[in-house]
């Protein structure tokens, strides 16, 4: 092997001090995949703005940043965690809490909801549902050309497993609250895997909060499998400070018929980097990747998108918005590859930005890789100010010109809200944007978590 | 009520109104008309507040006040209504928030209590009913698709729940049918109180025929070139323009 340079060296020696660790807790089939996956992270490298997908996108404040230890969870980290008493009195959510992406593993290490759902750590699961996760995990997750895919592939140490089975549709969405929290800077690397079989219908929101002030680095992968006739909906929610950075990968695979969505709302977050993948893998598939980023301060948020057409008469498309203040910078990059054989496909995408003062940016480009002929596709980016027409129009009514400017960027945002099909957590991110865009957020106020 | 002093404004350096002189008393009916492109929406903007276009000269005074020191919020709720030429579509903002914040603020500043939603939602039915618009347009959001003669009604809505003291309707008749054109019109009869004023900008006499002015003026090339009665209407609904014009420029020549 060449000489790997300092950075992609220190990775891996925390890779070498900690592998033994986190091999103890997982099951053989993961552990299979850990060896290649730091060969191949090793050949790659932490991403830089010379890969291509990165290109508007700098790591280095977090990656550069010596953390001691990844973290890899014990008991004792949970039961702290519980002494912030949290409880889950949200009765319209099947509600879970995670500490820094980890299933608690002293109670419950796998649960079943109603309609046989199952919900817990991926390690437990690996025990009870061994098949299902051979058939299912590393296979998706495949973004060969991101070495921080193949770093997680090679690390995580536990992560979320959730298994919906056959014709199940639950009505309430399932919560995941993340509690991010830690008494040193760390960096930890989760794996979660959703399984979604034929005929089921499922909503999972995923919030994520920084509750101590540490420097956190997380890299995240989930993959999830939408089967036949299937409905999946993620919504994310991240709500971290300016000294964490959130880096997800989400690869969703869908078998024909089925409809899936994304929407990653980013409320707040030092450095966010969301990496959404779609693959249409059977005819007459949908899906839909939704976005807002509200950003301000030096905050950066970039979400990739990629949409891969890969059986006919299927449908896609994204719309990304985003409000940025002060000096923060945002990116998008929307990928659209329609196979040759992907006849009939639609594909659409839209990114629309406003900046609110003259050091905001934004940088977005689409990626358009049409192989087949018969093709609906349309893309279109604005990146512009907040539209002084429209606001004259609601000062005439006397409405001043602080409120104004609130119900502009509210009614902006809500383009991506309004696309959350369940009405209580509509209404529930409404109001969480409009804390957000008059400042006053700090953790989500009507969250499920209370703490205290 | 709105007295208008030798008013001059200019938008990217260009003299658009070029010294305008007008007296609005209470209870008093204007009508302003004029070709395309002589000041009229420029005139009736800058009366609501918009900055696009600087006051180079002159006054304008407003129950006593001086109207120009006042931002554009803080002239609607004394009293103020524009009904734009050209109403703004804000996807995202629904009517009813809209309104609601509008009604309040209006309410605030008269020190009254806010609305309850029930409250408000029984004014948002009585003042549809009043001008006899499609319910379900105030379920959308402002403007947004909305036809071009759906957005004038929707401007006469806006005015019913703002019970404006002047209200300036700038060719809030344009793009009407026949019906239309008598729904709005009604709206803006029924609205109005005997010590309220309106100034009405139009084309078309037509209008007039239901909102009858007390005044008709004629602007031109940035000034007001012809005041007199609402036969004025009738003339140059026969006539044209063009021998204003003439007379204009004869008068400028000689
Ligand atoms: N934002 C602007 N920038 C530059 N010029 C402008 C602007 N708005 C108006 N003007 C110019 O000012 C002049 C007067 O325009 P205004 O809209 O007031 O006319 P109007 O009398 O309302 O015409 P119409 O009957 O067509 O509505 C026109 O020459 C117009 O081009
Ligand atoms: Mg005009």
């Amino acid at each position: 092997m060449s000489a790997l340079n300092e950075r992609t060296e220190r990775y891996y020696t925390l890779y070498k001090d900690n592998i033994k660790r986190i091999s103890e807790s997982s099951s053989p089939y993961i552990n299979s995949f850990r060896e290649a996956a730091i060969g191949r992270f090793n050949e790659l490298g932490i991403p830089t703005k010379k890969n291509e997908t990165y290109k508007y996108t700098s790591l280095d404040t977090f990656f550069n940043h010596d953390f001691k230890s990844c973290f890899i969870p014990v008991a004792q980290d949970f039961v702290k965690a519980e002494e912030f008493r949290c409880d889950v009195t949200d009765l319209d959510a099947h509600g879970i809490v995670l500490l820094n992406g980890f299933y608690p593993t002293i109670h419950d290490k796998l649960r079943e909801l109603p309609g046989g759902i199952w919900i817990g750590s991926l390690n437990e699961a690996a025990k009870k549902f061994s098949k299902k996760i051979e058939m299912h995990y590393g296979k998706y997750a495949e973004d060969d050309k991101d070495g921080l895919v193949h770093l997680n592939t090679a690390m995580a140490s536990d992560g979320v497993f959730i298994y919906v089975p056959e014709d199940v549709v639950l009505k309430k969405p399932i919560q995941i609250v993340n509690l991010v929290q830690s008494d040193e800077d760390i960096f930890n690397q989760h794996r979660n895997l959703i399984i979604v079989e034929k005929n089921a219908d499922v909503t999972l929101i995923v919030c994520d909060h920084t509750l101590s002030p540490q420097k956190f680095l997380t890299n995240g992968v989930t993959e999830i499998y939408v089967g036949e006739n299937s409905h999946f909906d993620i919504i994310r929610v991240q709500n971290e400070h300016n000294n964490a950075g959130k880096i997800t990968h989400t690869f969703i695979h869908q078998e024909r018929n089925s409809v899936a969505s994304s929407n990653n709302i980013t409320l707040h977050g030092g450095l966010v980097r969301n990496s959404t993948h779609h693959y249409l893998g059977g005819e007459g598939a949908e899906s839909y990747s939704y976005g807002l980023y509200l950003a301000d301060k030096f905050q950066h948020v970039d979400n990739y998108v990629n949409v891969n057409h890969a059986f006919p008469n299927c449908t896609s498309n994204q719309l990304f918005k985003g409000v940025l203040d002060d000096m923060a910078t945002g990116a998008f990059n929307g990928r659209i590859f329609v196979r040759k054989d992907a006849q009939g496909t639609l594909a659409y995408q839209k990114n629309s930005s406003i900046l609110l003062t003259d050091d905001a940016k934004m940088d977005t480009k689409p990626q358009l890789e049409i192989y087949a002929d018969d093709v609906r596709c349309s893309h279109g980016a604005t990146v512009g100010q907040l539209d002084e027409n429209a606001l004259f129009y609601l000062q005439s009514r006397g409405i001043n010109k602080r409120e104004a400017r609130l119900m502009l960027m509210f009614g902006f945002a809500h383009d991506v809200i309004q696309n959350i099909k369940v009405e209580a957590l509509r209404e529930r991110m409404d109001n969480l944007v409009m804390q957000r865009l008059k400042g006053e957020l700090s953790r989500c106020a009507s969250c499920m978590v209370k703490c205290g | 009520m709105l007295a208008i002093e030798n008013l001059k404004v200019e938008i990217d350096g260009k003299k658009i109104l070029k010294g305008i002189s007008l007296e609005v008393k209470a209870g008093e009916i204007h009508a302003i008309m004029g070709p395309n492109g002589s000041g009229k929406s420029t005139l009736a903007a800058v009366l609501a507040g918009r900055e696009f276009a600087m006051v180079t000269e002159g006054t304008v005074t407003y129950m006593g006040k001086n109207l120009l020191d006042m931002p554009p919020e803080e002239r609607s709720k004394e009293g103020i209504f524009l009904g734009f030429q050209y109403p703004i579509e804000i996807p995202g903002v629904s009517m009813v928030n809209f309104m609601k914040t509008a009604v309040n603020e209006h309410r605030k500043h008269k020190g009254l209590e806010p609305l309850s939603a029930s409250d408000f939602l029984k004014m948002m039915r009585d003042k549809k009913e009043l001008v006899e618009i499609d319910s379900k347009l105030a379920n959308r959001s402002v403007n947004e698709g909305f036809s071009g003669g759906e957005k004038k009604k929707n401007e006469i809505f806006q005015m019913a729940m703002l019970e404006p003291e002047l209200a300036i309707l700038d060719e809030t008749d344009s793009g009407l049918d026949i019906d239309a054109l008598r729904i709005v019109a009604n709206g803006v009869n029924r609205i109005k109180r005997p010590d309220t004023s309106a100034i009405v900008i139009t084309h078309y006499q037509r209008l007039l025929d239901f909102i009858v002015p007390d005044v008709v003026h004629v602007l031109y090339d940035g000034r007001i070139v012809k005041t007199a009665g609402k036969e004025l209407a009738h003339e140059l609904e026969k006539k044209g323009y063009d021998w204003i014009k003439k007379e204009v420029d004869k008068n400028n020549l000689s």
